[in-house]
């Protein structure tokens, strides 16, 4: 499966990644990316059959707490640091039209 | 114990001291690191937020509080804090422009407990953005500069944290490490370096790049100020579900070296591959020192250790895709403009800041990762990665278990500090320097990078020491008794006196 990446398809994972990337982004990343993966193609010479995935180095099993209520952050610095926000009356993010 | 005739050599251990037996006032060391950051920060770039009032502040209610603090472990102790880790109301940029103005409304929680041990934060450190890269030049703030030659880089992601300590603007600096970004920059600028187990520490208030591989741990001048930080910071957080409940108060006891009887093994295949000449020597050197005081060497195979770097390459910006997916330009920091003209939309708003507020090496990331998981390479990439991290971890287990190994020596990194510019055009040789360092963050394993040493040019290498799971007390007990052997310990940088 060695192939280098097209252009076309580093758009198509930039949309995916919600990147505007600019012309010279894209030319570049696809140069970048298609030697990376063809560097990384050398797993798959190696035999994982008869192997599970390590998605997490711990040990441990995931603990659970008990669902008791608990005060939360406050709305007030939630958006404290947002680029457009209400805090007045019902506080809110605010963003660009969503629809349209 | 370092030569009296060093400048300014003050440890965590020798500050809290001092402050607790009233020798020295906590504003009086704060004062003095502030102006040794003043005096050359402007060279090298450590810092990206220094906290001169604040911290003055904060130094002054611990002298108030002498007495009644006394026993606390970091009493008046300076700390560098990077900038990835969340200080409530003090900005945290990631190095990143997307977080430009972002002030955290909470602590992480080892800011908590290193505040409630009596310290006191002087600053946050430059890195890679969101801790992305081996150099410290993917900053959107400027590379820093390594102390020992301002034309090299201090290594990275935390970059800033190792200079600090190196330039002596703080005895110790807290950092993260995901693929060697405590290790590698400790070992380029000649301190020492931790990453412990993954789970010892809590990741809360991390900014997260690859959450199954991150790890916060400390950048000290000693051995048993590495192990005083971690009994500080480590321990079970209910806000972090893989953190572990390990017992970690020992670890504030001063450390005994100890070698004699020690195994340790030496992978010897995984040292043919392109190390520097001098870095062997050097290792060499350190593998001869251990030994002289008893240590037993055994060669180990890790049959899979050359395919860490593609795996890590592979897991780790995948993990990175998806947790910086947040960064949108709703909830915090930086939000592009979008003109009329254009019908603004949501959309348009998300890809056009994450454009314009990602720099190119994170961008490069997102995109890696967002691939290896996209449909129809899934299972090729990302779990062929995952499996592969299994084979490696699985090297380890039989190395420890089967062969009774204590602890697995390599150097840290394959050469020297390498020039500023020497590798931002090649991502992938960038990448290759990492070999020695992802294997500990893709198993989990505690590892310790120590000063091993200075080239002909006097660049510092770096000695790692990779233990078992949660066994960083080996790691302390071998690091001391190193560190009271080897002539080279206190060399230092120029530090402009």
């Amino acid at each position: 499966m060695s192939k280098r990446l097209t252009k076309v398809e580093v758009e198509q994972i930039a949309a995916l990644a919600h990147l505007e990337l600019t012309t010279d982004e894209t030319e570049l990343f696809t140069r970048q990316l298609g030697a990376i993966l063809e560097y990384a193609e050398r797993l798959q010479e190696v035999d994982t059959d008869d192997m599970t995935s390590t998605w997490n180095p711990s040990d441990i099993q995931s603990p659970l707490r008990r669902d008791d209520v608990r005060a939360s952050l406050p709305s007030e610095d939630a958006l404290s640091n947002a680029p457009d926000a209400t805090v007045r009356g019902p506080a809110f993010f605010r963003v660009p039209k969503v629809i349209g | 114990m370092p030569p009296t005739s060093a400048p300014d050599n003050g440890t965590v251990t020798t500050i809290r001291r001092a402050v607790a037996g009233g020798d020295r006032s906590a504003v009086d060391i704060c004062q003095a690191y502030l102006d040794r950051i003043a005096a050359a920060d402007g060279q090298l770039n450590a810092m990206t937020t220094v906290l001169g009032d604040d911290a003055l502040a904060r130094a002054d209610e611990i002298d108030r509080h002498r007495e009644e603090w006394r026993d606390r472990p970091l009493l008046g102790v300076p700390l560098t804090v990077k900038d990835v880790i969340c200080t409530r109301g003090l900005p945290t940029t990631a190095a990143s422009r997307i977080l430009n103005g972002f002030r955290p409304p909470y602590h992480a929680t080892v800011v908590t407990r290193l505040l409630d041990a009596g310290a006191v934060v002087i600053g946050k450190t430059n890195c890679d953005e969101f801790a992305m890269g081996s150099s410290t030049e993917h900053s959107a703030y400027g590379p820093s500069r390594n102390p020992w030659a301002p034309d090299r880089t201090p290594g990275g992601s935390s970059g800033g944290a190792a200079v600090a300590v190196a330039a002596r603007f703080a005895p110790a600096s807290i950092a993260s490490d995901t693929g060697g970004s405590i290790r590698q920059p400790a070992a380029l600028c000649g301190v020492v370096g931790l990453k412990p187990t993954y789970g010892r520490v809590s990741r809360y208030g991390l900014l997260a790049f690859a959450s199954s591989l991150d790890q916060i741990g400390p950048i000290t001048l000693t051995v048993d100020d590495a192990a005083t930080l971690l009994g500080v910071m480590a321990g079970r957080d209910p806000c972090d579900a893989t953190s572990v409940d390990e017992p970690a108060n020992i670890f504030l006891d001063p450390v005994r070296g100890e070698v004699r009887g020690v195994r340790v093994g030496v992978p010897r295949a995984v040292l043919d591959s392109g190390v520097d000449i001098e870095v062997e020597k050097s290792f060499k050197e350190c593998l001869r020192v251990l030994t002289e005081h008893g240590a037993e060497l055994v060669d180990v195979e890790l049959p899979h250790a050359s395919y860490a770097i593609p795996v890590y390459y592979l897991v780790a910006p995948a993990e990175a895709s998806s947790n910086l997916a947040r960064y949108d330009g709703v909830r915090y920091g930086f939000r592009a403009a979008v003109s009329d003209d254009l019908a603004p939309n949501v959309a348009a708003m998300y890809d056009r800041t994450r454009d314009e507020g990602f720099g190119t090496e994170v961008k490069r990331r997102i995109m890696l990762g967002t691939y290896a998981l996209s449909a129809g390479y899934y299972d090729a990439y990302y779990v062929q990665a995952q499996r592969v991290r299994s084979l490696i971890r699985r090297d380890y287990d039989v190395a420890f278990s089967e062969r009774g190994i204590d602890v697995i020596a390599m150097p840290t990194t394959p050469t020297p500090a390498f020039r500023l510019g020497e590798h931002t055009d090649d991502p992938l040789a960038m990448y290759l320097g990492d070999v020695f360092t992802v294997s500990a963050n893709l198993t989990g394993l505690p590892a310790i990078s120590l000063p091993g040493g200075l080239t002909t040019a006097r660049l510092p290498v770096g000695f790692q020491l990779v233990g078992r799971p949660f066994d960083e007390a080996t790691l302390f007990s071998l690091g001391d008794a190193f560190e009271h052997t080897v002539p080279w310990w206190w060399e230092h940088p120029p530090l402009g006196e």
